[in-house]
């Protein structure tokens, strides 16, 4: 799947709406000119004005994974899910209805499908989330749903304040979709425990050796997903997060180690990677996270 | 007309060496960025003799009003920019300005040689914030140190050179002065400011290299200092460059005595940013994005 490209340069957008979605937010937009993005790409946000706020900060855009989209007025809806972790999403997340958000994407890559990445005998594909980490696996199942690809979707979350998005897996009708399973690590949804919990007894079992496993979600989350795949030899793409400061290959910030040495610009030749293109995360960096 | 060393310009706003990547922003934007290119002249990222992967993340961390930096100049070496990235560059609709490091005077030499016989490279830029591996001094930190190098290379090439002073001395004048009597053909200041920061939950520095260079709106007094301080030392052409992110910043580095000016940690937030910084300067003519609705 070719990813779209991105208008040159920044543009404003319009806030539609802000929402409350368990403990995250949802900020829509409307983009008036950009292309339509597919699931894994993202966008460089800041909001017009009052950016620099308490003490200078935020200062840089942030990159936020698109979490879904559809037509608009006058353009593209754009949903951002937001968990406050600092002062850009801290003030992202507080945008109200009418005020303008600078935009840049959408960037970076697609997740692919199954077929493209495991040949056409793929038995479909496994999504797995965790956090905020959810959001671009709403986009993806949404897609797959409509192209009849088959799914299943895990997600995980660290406790109820911690948790949100569910709304985004939703069908019309506001139930969440039957494909969805959920894993807390404090009990109060699904299974008590990790989401690669779930992961693991799911690869051990039934037909998921010929699947593609689909995941974003913390450091620790998506480096458990990869050595599960590896053991069950199952491919999986990755979408993972790193500091950004620009999102169009300039900073030169988000360099991720490749196998063998060097590094991978995450803007650019990502933000999704196969897992045999990702190094060994070391243990420290992994406590860091 | 603006120009620089002879080099005519379209409008008088550069980039900051490393703060723009062409061949990435063409397969991000595609021949978009040809059409609209937002600068006068385009600077490289620093080029040195071998390839560099660059250093260990973390690499970036936001400060007020601006960022540190440790990328550590990943590039490709001397002999993959010229096969790989001068092609490429070389597309670009407007002169291209290389900038060029090494940590001996023969290293150096070796790379302003190859570049003197490429017509595509209009100047080259000194990037001197590195150690002289003889003496253990930073080059652009010690006015002998750079005096020796421009002596070296001055007789190699006819291209202008340009010397990006670093603003971590106490008296940047002096080094602009050694500059022009070595021969350089203009100045450019300020690099990035030293700095760290220590992750708070953490207490660990922010940065794996444990310091990197702070730039960004934050420094733009530093170097409007520095820019006074160096203007009065030298005849030579200055680009002045430091936390400019608008026409009216450009304006006081203008008014300041910078010869022309350059874009660089404004570029990350808006990739126009050049060509919207020329235009708030009055240079009608350049193409920029449409402003806020409101």
């Amino acid at each position: 799947m070719q990813a779209p490209r991105a208008p040159f340069g920044r543009r404003p957008a319009a806030v539609l709406a802000n929402r409350a979605s368990g403990g995250y937010r949802v900020v829509s937009l409307l983009d008036r000119e950009g292309t339509e993005p597919v699931a894994g790409q993202f966008y460089m946000l800041a909001a017009a004005e009052r950016w620099a706020g308490s003490g200078g900060r935020p200062y840089l855009p942030r990159a936020i994974s698109v979490a879904e989209t559809g037509p608009a007025a006058a353009g593209l809806r754009l949903d951002f899910l937001l968990d406050d972790v600092g002062p850009g999403t801290g003030r992202l997340g507080e945008l109200e209805e009418g005020e303008e958000v600078w935009l840049t994407g959408p960037l970076g890559n697609a997740f692919g499908e199954p077929g493209e990445l495991a040949g056409p005998g793929a038995a479909g594909a496994i999504l797995v989330g965790g956090g905020v980490g959810v959001a671009p696996l709403a986009l993806l199942r949404r897609r797959f749903s409509e192209r009849g690809i088959a799914h299943r979707v895990l997600l995980g979350f660290r406790d109820e304040e911690h948790s949100g998005g569910l709304d985004l897996f939703c069908s019309a009708a506001g139930a969440l979709c039957p494909e969805v399973r959920l894993a807390s690590e404090d009990g109060h949804a699904g299974h008590r425990g990790y989401v690669t919990d779930l992961l693991e007894a799911m690869l051990a079992g039934d037909d998921a050796g010929s699947a593609v496993v689909y995941a974003c979600g913390p450091p620790p989350m998506l480096e458990a997903v990869r050595l599960l795949c590896a053991d069950a030899v199952v491919p999986c793409r990755l979408a993972l997060e790193s500091p950004m400061a620009c999102g169009y290959g300039a900073c030169f910030g988000c360099a991720v180690p490749k196998p063998g040495g060097g590094y991978l610009r995450l803007c650019v030749d990502g933000p999704v990677l196969s897992g045999e293109h990702l190094a060994m995360v070391p243990e420290a960096e992994l406590a860091r996270a | 007309m603006p120009e620089l060393c002879g080099i005519e310009l379209a409008h008088p706003v550069l980039n900051g060496s490393g703060t723009y990547d062409a061949i990435a922003a063409r397969r991000v934007f595609g021949n978009a960025l040809l059409e609209e290119f937002p600068f006068a002249a385009f600077v490289s990222k620093t080029i040195t003799p071998q390839p560099r992967a660059g250093n260990e993340p973390r690499r970036i961390w936001e400060t007020p009003a601006g960022m540190l930096n440790s990328i550590g100049l990943p590039n490709k070496g001397l002999e993959g920019f010229l096969a790989e990235d001068l092609p490429q560059l070389a597309e670009l609709p407007v002169p291209l300005i290389v900038s060029a490091m090494a940590t001996n005077h023969q290293d150096f030499g070796r790379i302003i040689t190859a570049l003197d016989e490429r017509e595509e490279v209009a100047a080259v830029e000194l990037n001197v914030s590195c150690p002289n591996v003889h003496s253990g001094l930073i080059v652009g930190e010690n006015p002998s140190e750079t005096l020796a190098l421009l002596a070296a290379l001055r007789p190699l090439t006819e291209k202008p050179l340009i010397v990006k002073l670093t603003p971590n001395v106490a008296d940047p004048a002096a080094v602009a002065v050694a500059a022009e009597e070595g021969g350089a053909d203009a100045v450019s200041l300020i690099n990035t400011l030293k700095g760290a920061a220590l992750d708070r939950r953490s207490g660990e520095p922010a940065l794996a290299a444990g310091h990197g260079g702070l730039s960004g709106p934050a420094v733009r007094p530093v170097a409007l200092a520095q820019l006074r301080a160096v203007r009065v030392a030298i005849g030579l052409p200055i680009v002045g460059m430091g936390g400019i992110a608008s026409g009216a910043d450009a304006a006081e580095f203008l008014a300041a005595g910078a010869t022309v000016v350059a874009v660089g940690t404004e570029n990350f937030s808006d990739p126009r940013a050049g060509s919207r910084v020329a235009r708030e300067l009055g240079y009608e003519a350049v193409p920029v994005a449409a402003a806020p609705s409101h």
